[in-house]
């Protein structure tokens, strides 16, 4: 196929992660999904510019018996039967843009924004507490075998049998009421630490169990063989030896992770054990969109489009990922099995 | 064989054992919420406060009361702190609501996911593939309480082709138990159908490659068999292990999507019993849905070491 680039520049274009990055390249579709998550990056990120610039307002701003004026009429932000205004799109001048959210009369565009980032930082760190966590003890289970292996692997299996979205909201329930104390560090139960530490800790075991299974395999190779060999003391053997040779798996489990737990951290919101008000994610926006569904659809369709896009996004170009990091597709399984498993955020 | 079916039988106790520990002492490190007290009411007199302390033990040590706990979960004896109501009768009267949500959708996600698998296995690479790629994927991102309640407002309030939630018994009245049920169900199995066609169609793809699949074709069987006897027999066994896990941890209460289609199943009463942080309900609940986890869990292991004896002998290594 694209044979000329090895040549052009020698034997260095073929190492694995530049082969794999050549057939990324070529995957037009998972890129076009990267592109649509870069799009969605940058809109949140926009927040305050547009919450300064163009509406004026702040997320949390409440406009109930304000009037605003729309291509030269005055309109009430919130009508006295508490039906909000709808998208006015540019007719304020960006104020309102997709209407307001409820009674409160707070900007839905703004909180759209403001309530992505809340859900993508909650999806990506939690995602990040989950690969380290399941990356550690799969490492030391699949390694140490024995007592370490059934220590870690029983746990693993407790957390596995508890209905993960019942743990969650228990976890969530307590915590918000009472914060979490950990030694010098208070969390405050309002706090979206409290949902990325929940959904952090009750996805690992969905990752730890396939990371598991590949060290045990790996560690019965010659290359550990011949460092152990060389003198190279555990540690050495599982992080400079083991952890290299799990990066491809790893990416790919923490890119459909941040998917999963994005659609976690909705539900855990729109139950009201997530981000807490007045705070907005786009769980919780759902949450209040879906009380005023018959009058105003919009504001539960449009912030489920987002994580829908967002989720949709990571999913494809994860799966596109996996391709171009194991094109023998032997990880295929296994990352289907433990990761995408939907079952925490199904029911 | 029967060593490691007791074996598994051990394994089973002990973490369903470990999750009522663990469950317990959630509930047991909440700050404000001694149970007397909100029993005894508002205005409640120390006196009073103290009375039911006593009475329902709570002035016991921990592990006493766990003990306590865990003899009435399983005498049927428990009683919850809200409502006052027996825990073991509320949960069997959710059962036929919850088992009737998941059977079914089981029964559609099984169907359509095996056919999506298949065809796109079948057809790689082509529309037919590309297409059904697209909508499964689709159907594992999206939020599921977000599409019931979208279902709920164009297909129920808007126009009435569905009626809006509720329950009637499969018993009186079997046509509006299905024409009530439709909803929920299809909702539930949109997500899953997605992810088992996605997994089919990978775990078909492999099978494919394997020598004995080109065996079979070279020695002459006809695509249809080599399909069904060679491909499809070895590709469900992904299935069967998602399979058993997805349907037990349903049966252990769809909180969402009962929430939303107005199911009174367990997975509303554990939603009710939580948000009151009444623990009773909330440990049978949990040990109600842990078991299944765990009991399909061991049935796939079993079924697998029955099948295949060298994960008998390799079984210290199950994870």
């Amino acid at each position: 196929m694209a044979a000329e680039p090895i040549a052009a520049t020698g034997p260095a274009a073929s190492s694995p992660w530049r082969l794999a990055l050549r057939r990324l390249r070529r995957n037009r579709i998972a890129l076009g999904f990267l592109g649509l998550f870069v799009l969605i990056v940058v809109f949140v990120l926009a927040a305050p510019l547009w919450s300064h610039n163009v509406a004026h307002t702040g997320p949390n701003d409440t406009h109930t018996l304000q009037k605003v004026e729309v291509d030269g009429e005055k309109r009430d932000v919130v009508n006295p039967e508490g039906q909000p205004i709808g998208p006015v799109w540019f007719g304020a001048s960006g104020k309102f843009f997709l209407g307001a959210d409820g009674r409160l009369g707070r900007d839905e565009m703004v909180r759209l924004m403001y309530g992505g980032r809340t859900s993508l930082l909650i999806g990506i760190s939690s995602a990040l507490i989950t690969t380290a966590l399941a990356t550690l003890f799969g490492l030391l289970a699949g390694y140490y075998r024995g007592a370490t292996d059934s220590v870690i692997s029983r746990s693993m299996d407790v957390l596995w049998a508890f209905p993960v979205l019942l743990l969650a909201i228990a976890l969530g329930l307590v915590l918000a009421v009472g914060g979490l104390q950990i030694g010098p560090i208070h969390i405050s139960g309002g706090s979206i630490w409290i949902p990325i530490l929940i959904i952090g800790v009750v996805m690992v075991p969905y990752m730890a169990r396939p990371i598991r299974g590949e060290v045990l395999s790996l560690r019965e190779k010659e290359f550990v063989e011949a460092a152990v060999a060389q003198g190279a003391g555990s540690l050495r053997v599982m992080f400079g030896e083991l952890l290299p040779n799990l990066w491809s798996t790893i990416i790919v489990f923490f890119t459909l992770n941040i998917a999963n737990n994005l659609l976690l951290e909705s539900a855990l919101s729109f139950l009201g054990v997530g981000v807490q008000p007045p705070n907005a994610s786009w769980g919780t926006m759902i949450a209040s969109g879906n009380d005023l569904i018959t009058s105003a659809p919009l504001l539960t369709i449009i912030p489920g489009t987002m994580i829908l896009l967002t989720v949709l996004s990571l999913n494809v170009f994860g799966d596109g990922l996996r391709d171009a990091l194991d094109p023998r597709s032997k990880v295929r399984l296994e990352a289907h099995a433990g990761m995408a498993e939907p079952e925490g955020t199904a029911v | 064989m029967a060593r490691f079916i007791l074996r598994r039988l051990v394994g089973m106790v002990a973490v369903l054992f470990a999750v009522s520990v663990l469950t317990f002492l959630i509930f047991n490190v909440i700050p404000n919420s001694d149970p007397a007290q909100r029993m005894a009411g508002k205005q409640a007199t120390p006196e009073l406060v103290a009375s039911i302390t006593k009475e329902w033990g709570f002035d016991d040590s921990l592990p006493q009361q766990y003990v306590t706990m865990m003899r009435k979960v399983f005498s049927g004896d428990l009683i919850s702190y809200e409502g006052r109501e027996n825990v073991d009768e509320k949960i069997v009267e959710g059962i036929p609501e919850t088992f009737s949500l998941c059977i079914g959708a089981a029964v559609i996600w099984l169907f359509f996911g095996i056919l999506f698998g298949y065809l796109s296995a079948v057809r790689a690479g082509g529309w037919l593939d590309k297409t059904l790629t697209v909508i499964a994927v689709t159907g594992i991102s999206m939020p599921v309480f977000w599409l019931a309640a979208i279902f709920l407002n164009y297909l129920t309030y808007k126009t009435e082709i569905f009626p809006s939630g509720g329950y009637v018994e499969f018993t009186t009245e079997p046509i509006e138990w299905a024409n009530h049920l439709i909803l929920p169900w299809i909702t539930l199995a949109i997500l899953y159908a997605g992810f088992y066609s996605r997994v089919l169609r990978s775990s078909m793809l492999d099978v494919m490659g394997e020598d004995y699949v080109r065996t079979a074709r070279a020695k002459g069987l006809s695509e249809q068999r080599v399909m069904s006897r060679h491909v499809m027999r070895n590709s469900l066994i992904p299935i069967v292990t998602l399979f058993g896990l997805d349907f037990g941890a349903l049966l252990g209460g769809a909180i969402l999507i009962e929430g939303i289609f107005s199911l009174e199943g367990i997975g509303q009463y554990a939603y009710e019993a939580l948000k009151n942080t009444d623990l009773p309900p909330i440990m049978a609940i949990v040990l109600f849905g842990a078991f299944f986890v765990v009991l399909f869990n061991a049935l796939v292991d079993i079924a697998y070491a029955y099948l295949d004896p060298r994960i008998r002998l390799g079984a210290s290594a199950n994870g």
